[in-house]
């Protein structure tokens, strides 16, 4: 019993002041990619040739960048000699609509918003999800699930994960919908009474991810069910995760 | 006869018939090899034998042009999931196979057991908290488990099928996705074939480099288990502390390379990222021995807590025999008494020079599951501790040439979980004829439902955590 006690005493306090203070990542994180077309020279597709999931397309020198494809890997960032994209420390990417997700230069990311003043009033002091992982690597799954951890400490703004969509408002899907996962994410979609929301997190579960277009899956979840917010990433870091919650939520403050 | 990361050409791969190839691999298997692969190439069957004692790896084919041979699977029951893969894949059909289910199809009948007082209880694919989906069906009598079955395929992505004639752009990504929670071992295990098949030599430092991320990997997976197992049984202190220093492990990996899941670490040729004094000084010495500590005294709670210990001791025992007779890797073959790790057996990159010890427990038991990951925590942050001391000075990444032709690798890295196994066999452009994973859970399932048998129901959540396998690893 003391010893128990003395242990907890030792291990101290370690949740984040989030959203009061940003959270503290690591040097090297790769946020918000960062284009610069203008360094580009004439005809040269080095970058969208190298992408993996041709999340990049070059036009008239002009880069355009499909965050919902986007794995944040290195690969068109070697590619580059002009340093045309870089990766920022921005880990904010959550939005409400796929087309946002497209990066042109000039163009800003619009993040999340509460779609309406109904999910405020519905959803924002109390939202119960149920997880469905539908193809995902478990890359996704684990960030996801680590926002009940005591570090970020989903629980203290009223989101809490449930063993039911009978249960929940909605439901947070990983994976890129696989053909073996379609039947039971539609079921577990019709179960969740309504009014209710999707959240689309990761690549995969955006757009299908390094899956996109094989045959064994359905290029994610809007494929399957209509999706309200979308965080991409692979994976995004919990605080991106929660950072798109807390946003679509109008919970920010 | 190959040494890990060893080629062959293919012409070299003996080939026997197949009563002889059945023989020799039920022979071989009953003095105490394993069978790592075992996959078929249009007629051909090929099975990758694994000695643990001599650090050898034995490639076996034989061709079936009749599309079926007589079943292993009786004789030698690790070969039981491989062969109704192949059936699944390739159409040969392995006779006298005594469950021939489809690997990854949906829809297929269950074993049942009939009787006055026996229930079934059907779990998944979706379940209760946020893991993969998998479905488990059980035959019970009361409240005991008197068979298990479990069902997969629901994460099939079609991964395998797309690394023929590759490498392509995308398969680093695919790599890496494999099994998202190993991301570093699949993909040290897929640039080791590579670099075997371009003879590229990966400078010390590189190697180094790697076995951190490796170890690390480990390190935060091992905490994130000994957490949830002390959930799984209501134990609230160990889970949330463990829960939140796993966050710390992932949290050094992304210093490292920002990815916290180690995205981005190992490239062909040696490492995406290297890392300077001040990194590993003030961040990566200090934090680790800082998580270090505090895991220490986390992990002490489970042993000194009598009440723990009484829901891990006797609970899901896998015999040393069973472990050994459905080929069990990694932790759980460990924990089962069997001295297996392939950072020993068969060692690779900086592990040739230097290692973590090797622990084995003999209890096979939820215990022993636990202590196992206990004890090598301590081992790989020791180990880290030490390669970061002594990181020598050295090249980031070599380049890697075009692929011999025709030709075959095996390339065996021990993950968190166990041996990861990838099979290259390139064709006469130097392109991927076949590339086979074979993910340590995909022989561990079997052992799961095996330790159930006779176990209360509700110790279910308890054993499937002390084994912690991926179902998309299995389903790929």
């Amino acid at each position: 019993m003391f010893k128990t006690l003395w242990t907890r005493l030792k291990q101290g306090h370690h949740t984040s002041r989030f959203p009061k203070e940003a959270p503290k990542l690591s040097q090297r994180f790769r946020g918000l990619p960062m284009i610069d077309s203008s360094k580009c020279p004439q005809g040269c597709q080095d970058c969208a040739q190298s992408c993996p999931t041709d999340a990049i397309t070059l036009k008239d020198s002009k880069i355009k960048l499909d965050l919902g494809r986007c794995l944040f890997c290195t690969d068109c960032v070697e590619a580059c000699p002009e340093q045309s994209i870089s990766y920022s420390q921005d880990y904010r990417l959550a939005t409400t609509s796929r087309v946002n997700l497209i990066l042109e230069e000039g163009r800003i990311l619009k993040l999340a918003q509460a779609a309406d003043q109904k999910i405020k009033k519905t959803f924002g002091r109390s939202l119960k999800l149920r997880q469905v992982s539908a193809g995902g690597c478990n890359g996704c799954e684990v960030e996801t699930n680590v926002l009940n951890t005591l570090v970020f400490d989903l629980g203290r703004f009223g989101i809490q994960f449930v063993a039911s969509p009978r249960h929940a408002d909605g439901l947070l899907i990983t994976g890129p919908v696989t053909e073996n996962m379609e039947l039971a994410l539609k079921k577990t979609y019709d179960a969740v009474p309504s009014p209710k929301i999707v959240i689309a997190v990761g690549a995969c579960a955006i757009s299908g991810g390094p899956y996109i277009h094989h045959p064994q899956v359905h290029n994610g979840a809007d494929s399957t069910v209509p999706v309200d917010l979308y965080i991409p990433g692979c994976p995004p870091h919990p605080f991106t995760i929660l950072d798109g919650l807390l946003r679509f939520l109008d919970n920010l403050k | 006869m190959i040494r890990n990361h060893q080629s062959l050409p293919l012409k070299d791969t003996p080939s026997h018939p197949i009563e002889e190839w059945r023989k020799k691999i039920i022979e071989k298997t009953k003095e105490g090899l394993r069978i790592s692969a075992l996959f078929a190439q249009e007629n051909k069957l090929m099975a990758i034998l694994a000695h643990d004692e001599k650090g050898t790896l034995l490639p076996l084919s034989t061709e079936v042009p009749t599309k079926k041979y007589p079943s292993l699977t009786p004789e030698c029951p690790q070969a039981h999931l491989f062969e109704r893969e192949i059936k699944e894949q390739h159409d040969i059909l392995p006779e006298g196979h005594p469950w021939l289910k489809p690997v990854r199809a949906l829809g297929t009948d269950f074993f049942r057991i009939a009787g006055e007082e026996i229930h079934e209880v059907a779990v998944g694919p979706v379940h209760a908290g946020i893991i993969e989906p998998g479905h488990f069906r059980f035959q019970c009598h009361g409240e005991d488990v008197i068979h298990l079955e479990i069902a997969l395929g629901y994460q099939h992505r079609g991964l395998e099928h797309q690394l023929q004639h590759g490498p392509t752009k995308r398969t680093l990504s695919y790599m890496e996705t494999a099994a998202g929670d190993t991301s570093i071992g699949h993909t040290l295990a897929y640039c080791h074939a590579l670099e075997t098949l371009s003879s590229c030599e990966v400078s010390e430092r590189a190697q180094m480099l790697r076995a951190i991320g490796l170890e690390l990997e480990r390190l935060a997976n091992h905490t994130g288990d000994l957490g949830a197992l002390a959930a799984d049984i209501g134990y609230l202190p160990t889970s949330s502390y463990c829960g939140r220093l796993r966050g710390e492990f992932l949290n050094l990996t992304a210093e490292i390379c920002g990815s916290r899941l180690g995205r981005g670490l190992v490239r062909p040729g040696g490492v995406g990222f290297d890392i300077d004094e001040k990194l590993i000084s003030l961040i990566l010495q200090e934090k680790l021995k800082k998580a270090f500590k505090d895991v220490t005294d986390a992990v002490q709670l489970l042993w000194d807590t009598p009440s723990v210990l009484s829901r891990f001791e006797e609970t899901g025992v896998l015999s040393k025999k069973s472990a050994m007779e459905l080929g069990m890797v990694g932790l759980v073959a460990r924990s089962s008494g069997l001295r297996q790790d392939i950072r020993h057996t068969f060692p690779f990159g900086i592990y040739h020079k230097e290692k973590p010890s090797l622990s084995t427990w003999k209890s096979g038991d939820v215990f022993a599951r636990a202590h196992i990951r206990w004890l090598e925590i301590q081992a790989s942050v020791k180990f880290i501790l030490k390669l970061l001391e002594a990181l020598p000075a050295g090249k980031k990444r070599e380049k890697t040439g075009a692929l011999l032709k025709n030709t075959l690798t095996v390339s065996l890295i021990e993950g968190w979980r166990g041996e990861i196994c990838h099979v290259a066999i390139t064709d006469d452009k130097g392109l991927f004829s076949t590339y086979k994973i074979v993910d340590p859970s995909f022989h561990n399932w079997a052992g799961l439902a095996l330790a159930l048998r006779g176990q209360q129901i509700s110790d279910f959540p308890l054993c499937n955590k002390s084994f912690n396998l991926s179902y998309c690893g299995h389903d790929l």
